[in-house]
């Protein structure tokens, strides 16, 4: 029990002197899953809005699949962006495998699925309440989904924030093709993983209240912010 | 483009025909009532005509020139679909999508607010609107395309009798511009106050057509007598 309250004390401690090695980690770890999330989410939103909208073969499969995918295993993901860029792998002549970019590109791979069937079903939710009207107006597919994606705009931003929350909380991805090497690629949750093992436990600790935080702060604001629009827009 | 002609049309789902061998010309300037009980396919009749569905037999076709161009033909639903933004924005969205120059579509989405009396409401959200407003702004919607025809599916069924008054008095409006008005209704005191002729379905048939007058002193049909007395048991 005093070695929790010591690890905490630590952890605060650190968070409150605003540690640079903590803050280079907390640092990296928001470039990498931002960027992914914003990759995710260019690739995602038109994809939800293709499925949502369009009429083609193969349709129901192919949702079912992008559903399934949301469920993606982390290490997988890893694994496969790993054996394409290790040195022997198609991608290998880029070496760009322990670099933040391997980090990001996995993990975009891990929340474009994500993005794209949560914004597929909202956005095919709003297509069944619009259809008549804007098909009555003149609106081509094309024109209709970009009229969807920007009339479901605030629930987007939810998915999105999820996206965000699944990327920057996943190990399994970033310490296969990052490596965890320090100040290169150690993200808060490698991190945590390795001074757990280690026994530094407030470091460990300090990064973990950081991500929660973090994630909840997101969250927190993601629902203000739309509750306050839903109440602007309706 | 009027007049409109059906010649054999029916619609089926599941094999089971919602319209059923429809035959029928529609011209310009009567307004026509479309009339009938829950389930006649007043609604499935009507989207046939806007081209929202396609008959599973039969054939739809305008006969008149400038062919079946969309922006000449404008539909009002029974629950008005609102686009998130202000309600000046929902009226130049669709004048946007008819072709209408950039410059234009402000002024002419303005100038028809007005005339249905929400020019005070032109910035707010179209969804917080009430419901009556959200109808007003649907009129106001398809009215700025300067439509040839407008078609109006139970226009006020979900609103209360104000709003309804105000809704009609709109419709009232719309026609007096010169626009074809094709309506549907299972409101008798509505299709009296509002059309000049009657086009009365029961179970997808079209079973009588007749001027407004003529058919309710005398209906023709026994299904048509039988629907008037139903809604007008005192009588």
């Amino acid at each position: 029990m005093t070695d929790l309250i010591r690890a905490f004390a630590e952890a605060f401690d650190l968070i409150s002197r605003l540690d640079a090695k903590l803050i280079e980690i907390v640092a990296l770890s928001l470039a990498v899953s931002l960027t992914a999330v914003a990759i995710a989410t260019i690739l995602g939103l038109p994809l939800g809005a293709l499925f949502a909208v369009g009429r083609f073969r193969g349709r129901q499969m192919v949702i079912v699949l992008l559903n399934a995918l949301m469920g993606l295993p982390p290490v997988v993901v890893g694994l496969l962006v790993y054996l394409l860029l290790s040195r022997a792998g198609p991608l290998g002549a880029l070496g760009i495998l322990f670099t933040p970019t391997a980090m990001i590109i996995a993990q975009a791979i891990l929340i474009t699925p994500i993005i794209a069937a949560l914004s597929r079903q909202t956005i095919e939710d709003a297509w069944h309440e619009y259809e008549e009207q804007l098909r009555s107006l003149g609106a081509q597919r094309l024109t209709a989904s970009v009229t969807l994606l920007w009339d479901t705009r605030f629930s987007l931003v939810t998915i999105i924030l999820a996206g965000f929350g699944r990327a920057a909380a996943e190990v399994g991805a970033v310490i296969i093709v990052g490596g965890n090497i320090d100040g290169v690629t150690r993200v808060m949750t490698t991190a945590i993983a390795l001074e757990t093992s280690k026994g530094d436990l407030p470091l460990a600790l300090g990064l973990g209240i950081i991500l929660v935080g973090l994630v909840v702060a997101l969250n927190a604001g993601a629902s203000v912010i739309k509750e306050a629009a839903l109440r602007r827009y309706g | 483009m009027l007049p409109l002609e059906l010649k054999d049309v029916c619609f089926a789902v599941n094999g089971r025909n919602i319209i059923d061998c429809v035959s029928v010309q529609i011209g310009a300037g009567p307004r026509t009532i479309i009339l009938g009980a829950n389930g006649a396919g007043k609604s499935v009749l009507m989207r046939l005509c806007h081209g929202l569905l396609q008959p599973t037999a039969g054939e739809i076709k305008w006969r008149g020139g400038n062919g079946n161009r969309r922006s000449r033909q404008a539909m009002v639903f029974q629950r008005p679909v609102m686009l998130r933004r202000s309600a000046l924005a929902n009226v130049v969205y669709g004048l946007k999508l008819a072709g209408f120059a950039a410059g234009e579509c402000d002024l002419r989405a303005r100038d028809v607010l007005e005339a249905v009396g929400l020019e005070r409401q032109a910035d707010r959200p179209a969804r917080i609107l009430s419901g009556g407003e959200q109808q007003r702004l649907a009129l106001a919607r398809a009215w700025a395309l300067g439509p040839e025809v407008l078609f109006l599916d139970e226009p006020t069924a979900n609103l209360d009798p104000g709003a309804a008054r105000d809704v009609e008095s709109i419709i009232a409006a719309i026609h007096a511009t010169g626009t074809k008005i094709i309506m549907t209704t299972h409101n008798l005191g509505q299709a009296r106050r509002l059309g000049d002729e009657i086009l009365f379905l029961s179970q997808g048939r079209l079973v009588e057509r007749a001027p407004v007058e003529r058919f309710f002193r005398a209906p023709a049909a026994a299904e048509a007598a039988a629907f008037i007395k139903d809604e007008l048991p005192w009588q």
